[in-house]
């Protein structure tokens, strides 16, 4: 057998995953998704404050990949339309990992993009945001590229991303979010 | 003009304009995958109200959650609500936050920042 689920749960166990996910992402599935996290998050008697920052978090990284798949043109490979994503908490820190085909030429876009932001302090990025949020274009699903700038914001931590070159044309790009207590 | 009223769901607020007694709410989370669509009615009806105000139109917001997709019809509602000051309409906004909810507060500095209406911060405080 190739695939061993045993150790697959080990895995997750010892990284303390709560809920993880690979699949398409639909506008229900986020539904559901927030509202078991919502209720975990309630059952572990988290503090307001935080339960209100993962959450917040959580909401801008899924519909993220929501709007990352909305974009996709018809041609995408088989498999390249779907999306992998986990929620863990180790010691007090709660982290969120997605994980998404991209373009080659969109993820050098998204790595200036990114890198911009990783170059900000935190009164930069607060002027970097108003700034994007009264200036720029917004975009058909009413984004307009604010939701990195707030997970960058909220989290108060450098975004933490990869990208995998898998072919000429497709590279697999990473994110894991570390909210601290 | 008539009321605008829009129950709350999981993902959006309820909206409740009264034209009349100039007094807009807007409460509960607002995390819709499409904004622009949802604050539609409530921009178009300010828009309309912009040319007939009441001399004081009081704004209550009372925000739980809201996404970056939302932010920017905030924006758009805050606009209109400038306009409805400058047109005489007596704009006082009240921004509700939890009390230890700095992203909240935050989030309403950063709009009266941008905005040139006054605003009032209140605090909610916890049951």
């Amino acid at each position: 057998m190739d695939l061993n689920i045993y150790d697959f749960y080990n895995k997750m166990e010892q990284d303390k995953i709560m809920l993880s996910f690979k699949g398409n992402v639909t506008s229900e599935l986020l539904t559901s998704v927030l509202q078991i996290m919502e209720s975990k998050m309630e059952k572990l008697n988290e503090p307001n404050r935080i339960k209100k920052k993962v959450y917040n978090i959580l909401v801008e990284a899924l519909q993220n990949l929501y709007h990352h798949l909305d974009k996709q043109p018809d041609s995408v490979p088989q498999g390249h339309n779907t999306v992998i994503f986990m929620i863990g908490k180790k010691e007090e820190d709660y982290t969120i990992f997605t994980g998404n085909y991209i373009t080659n030429d969109n993820a050098v876009k998204l790595k200036t993009r990114l890198e911009k932001i990783n170059s900000l302090d935190p009164d930069e990025l607060k002027a970097y945001y108003k700034e994007v949020l009264n200036n720029g274009m917004m975009s058909d699903k009413g984004g307009g590229g604010l939701g990195m700038i707030d997970i960058a914001r909220k989290s108060g931590k450098k975004l933490d991303f990869d990208f995998h070159k898998v072919d000429d044309e497709y590279s697999f790009y990473s994110l894991n979010i570390n909210i601290p207590q | 003009m008539e009321n605008l009223v829009i129950e709350g769901s999981p993902k959006t607020p309820t909206i409740k304009f009264n034209p009349e007694e100039g007094k807009l709410l807007i409460q509960g989370r607002s995390i819709p995958e499409n904004s622009i669509d949802f604050y539609k009615p409530l921009v178009d009806i300010l828009e309309e109200y912009a040319g007939n105000v009441k001399p004081a139109t009081r704004v209550d917001i009372v925000l739980e959650y809201f996404n970056t997709s939302s932010s920017k019809c905030i924006l758009d509602v805050f606009k209109k609500l400038e306009k409805i000051n400058e047109a005489g309409g007596g704009v006082a906004i009240n921004w509700h936050y939890e009390e230890d909810d700095e992203d909240m507060l935050e989030a309403g500095e950063d709009y009266q920042a941008i905005i040139n209406i006054p605003f009032k911060m209140v605090e909610i405080e916890e049951e």
